[in-house]
């Protein structure tokens, strides 16, 4: 086992899974020659091909309608989005064509693409390269949504994407590509799209977090257990949509206190779908309110980095919180 | 037009009384503060005056029973036209007072006119004395959650029942389950009604049973309350009476010419600890709940022997009397106290009791505190002993003071410098100090 940083372990995904299917492409902007704006696929093309690996014009809308019919062609292909941000042009494509076609065709065919987006809060990222979207699709029926946040779960759910028949939308936090590392297995595996992973066992609450904001949320439940004794259950949905709720509800009942945590902006987003899921069908068991931290409703994301600070959760505000709901 | 009398509360912690006798029968004028029935609380025997003058016109209580506080007695007419019926939406309410939702288009509902009391209950209350905030505060800590509501019923415990460690004192999922542990131990009993039958000793043969009287019942509930409740502390000093002693032997023939009254040690000793409780006024408060109110006035309780029972008359603002005024006020209640003719008012408002067992001739005892009080001061029998002083061996009176507290709102700490301070005055006295 090896310690990889998140973009690596996404590239040895990609590279993987090329290596053991040849209907596995991989297509964006960017992604061929340049190696992508992110390294992600940097020596794809060298390895596979110009045919396998290739660069796109600058339209999303054309990116993932290509890979729609590549798709239902007998492809696998892995279509990048350079930034979540620029995702609206291909909305159509993904939740009325890619979303749809198997229910339309009566089942003749599938759609197994993967639509690959950086998202969320950088510095300096400001209003077109900082936007968390994955509520704009978590409303989709036919689409699935996923967002990984350590190297050693997204390679091995980026694996099972691809291999999915169905549609999936992929969710890298761009700040994490070389923050979060982790020893990531060197062995062929795939994590589950289908169940959320409990990152850390704990009886006084529980943390049910995604992307940058899991990682805070994690340092804090250990200097919590340290300082206070509280002990902290951290759940990572890892599928955004739909919601594993069988593990979701287990934690909530178990600690009967439940704090969602993540970066998009709260009114409308997956934040309330769990705190809803939790208040509906864990209601006798809750000792405390189902409680959120998430970004202001405000346009994503302000350039100055006084005010990124402010709108991005800090990891002092999500102990605070933890501790506040801890004592309930 | 008939208005009803309910059972006063004659008494703070009273929630009852027992109509012991009828004064008036039915169909008697009664003038207003005219006593027409005899009451027996725990507290105190007394009789009922009538809030109303007019004809009384029904009895609602036989003689002998006991009532909770505001339940109707009586019905008094008062003038006006005679009605032999009350109008029917006052019958609903008073046939119905259980029905916390009565059913709509049912007489304790009716479609059109809202009765009065449901008129109160669906009034805003946000009138800006903050009523609301105080019941929105007290629904949110008896509902606590969920979890805890469901914990609760499973295991037929109140939730208000439970000492809370959450949010402003809520009782938190955590605080429910060690209750329940805590209790869960016991055989495990069906969850019982308020009034749960007491478990009976067994009885052998020429064993004789005594019902219990109000007041008996009022010990036994307050000093098993007290104890269960207030984690008590105690903690002793001796005092030298000896020249207190010598005071008072000089001075006690004179008193009594002077004023009428028995010149005993309690009054120096009540005195000397309303002024350490003035430098020490964490020993005159009351737990409640998750703060302390800290009492204003020092009404002194005066723990009363009546061979059969103890009663604790209270001196109010007795920070406010002389010597001489604390030594009638002490005896008078005293008198009262044994001819049985305290009313309520003269148990009620205690922030503070004083103890002297002495009297009997007790040397050491642990005082049970008079709950909701913080604490207890226990005068014990002044004895002659040989003591140590300046290097010599004296003989000297000395007397055993202590005090139990309750360890939430107190230390050790202010428990003995309080103790000190009653002891410091008491020393001061010599033979040549004034009696004023």
């Amino acid at each position: 086992m090896a310690t990889k940083n998140l973009l690596q372990a996404i590239h040895d995904g990609l590279a993987e899974e090329m290596r053991a299917d040849e209907t596995v492409m991989v297509m964006g902007e960017d992604v061929g020659r340049a190696g992508g704006v992110f390294r992600v696929t940097q020596g794809l093309q060298d390895e596979f091909g110009e045919a396998r690996v290739f660069d796109t014009p600058l339209a999303e809308s054309l990116i993932v309608g290509s890979a729609i019919g590549l798709s239902v062609n007998g492809m696998r292909p892995v279509a990048e989005i350079q930034f979540a941000d620029f995702i609206p042009p291909a909305f159509d494509q993904i939740v009325n064509e890619a979303a749809l076609f198997y229910y339309r065709s009566n089942g003749a065919y599938t759609v197994p693409i993967t639509i690959r987006a950086p998202y969320g809060v950088v510095p300096g990222g400001a209003l077109f390269h900082s936007q968390s979207v994955e509520a704009f699709f978590c409303n989709t029926p036919g689409l699935k949504v996923v967002a990984p946040t350590f190297p050693a779960d997204a390679k091995g759910a980026l694996k099972s994407a691809i291999r999915d028949p169905n549609p999936v939308l992929f969710l890298e936090h761009k700040k994490a590509y070389r923050l979060l590392k982790g020893e990531v297995p060197d062995d062929d595996y795939a994590v589950p799209l289908d169940r959320a992973k409990v990152h850390r066992e704990g009886t006084d609450l529980t943390v049910i977090s995604y992307g940058l904001m899991l990682n805070d949320v994690m340092l804090a439940a250990e200097k919590i257990s340290g300082e206070h004794g509280i002990e902290t259950e951290v759940v990572e949905p890892i599928s955004l949509y739909p919601l594993d709720r069988e593990t979701i509800l287990s934690s909530a009942k178990k600690t009967g206190k439940t704090l969602v945590v993540s970066e998009a902006n709260l009114e409308g987003s997956v934040s309330g779908e769990i705190a809803a899921l939790v208040a509906e069908h864990a209601f006798e068991w809750l000792d405390g309110p189902v409680r959120r931290i998430g970004a202001p409703d405000s346009p994503a994301a302000p350039f100055a980095k006084p005010l990124t600070d402010a709108f991005v959760p800090s990891a002092a505000a999500i102990e605070a919180a933890m501790l506040e709901l801890a004592r309930y | 037009m008939a208005e009803p009398i309910t059972m006063p509360q004659l008494g703070e912690s009273v929630t009852e009384g027992t109509i012991t006798r009828w004064l008036k029968a039915e169909g008697d004028e009664v003038e207003q503060d005219e006593p027409i029935a005899e009451v027996d609380t725990d507290k105190v025997n007394t009789e009922l005056p009538s809030p109303l003058a007019g004809t009384l016109q029904k009895l609602l209580i036989s003689e002998g029973t006991t009532v909770d506080v505001g339940a109707e007695i009586a019905l008094v007419a008062t003038g006006g036209e005679e009605t032999p019926e009350s109008p029917p939406r006052e019958d609903a309410a008073a046939e119905a007072p259980t029905e916390e939702f009565p059913a709509a288009h049912t007489e304790a509902q009716p479609v059109a006119s809202a009765s009065p009391t449901a008129r109160t209950e669906t009034m805003p209350g946000g009138n800006g004395n903050g009523r609301s905030v105080a019941d929105a505060e007290e629904l949110r800590l008896r509902r606590s959650s969920p979890v805890v509501r469901r914990l609760a019923a499973e295991h037929g415990v109140e939730i208000s029942s439970i000492p809370g460690t959450g949010t402003g004192g809520r009782v938190t999922k955590k605080d429910i389950e060690s209750f329940v542990e805590d209790q869960e131990p016991a055989p495990k009993t069906p969850p019982e009604p308020a009034r749960a039958a007491p478990q009976r000793v067994a009885a052998h043969d020429g064993d004789r049973i005594e019902e219990l009287t109000g007041i008996r019942r009022a010990i036994a509930n307050r000093m098993a309350l007290s104890k269960r409740e207030i984690p008590h502390a105690w903690t002793l000093v001796e005092v030298d009476m000896t020249g207190l002693v010598a005071l008072r032997e000089r001075e006690k023939t004179a008193f009594m010419e002077r004023e009428g009254v028995k010149l005993t040690y309690l009054p120096f000793i009540v005195q000397a600890a309303v002024e350490a409780l003035r430098e020490n006024p964490v020993l005159n408060s009351v737990w409640d709940g998750d703060r302390i109110v800290l009492r204003k006035k020092v009404n002194i309780g005066v723990a009363v022997d009546l061979e059969d029972a103890l009663i604790v008359p209270v001196i109010p603002n007795a920070d406010e009397l002389n010597l001489t005024g604390l030594a009638r006020r002490i005896d008078a209640v005293v008198k009262r106290a044994r001819s049985g003719e305290l009313t309520a008012d003269d148990v009620s408002g205690g922030t503070f009791t004083v103890n002297n067992p002495g009297s009997l001739g007790s040397v050491a005892s642990a005082p049970i505190i008079n709950h909701p009080q913080a604490a207890i001061l226990q005068a014990e029998a002044i004895v002659k002993r040989p003591v140590v002083v300046d290097d010599a061996i004296a003989i000297r009176s000395i007397m055993n003071l202590e005090v139990s507290f309750d360890h939430r709102v107190l230390d050790g700490g202010v428990a003995l410098r309080f103790l000190n301070a009653v002891k410091r005055r008491l020393e001061e006295y010599g033979p040549e100090s004034g009696t004023g």
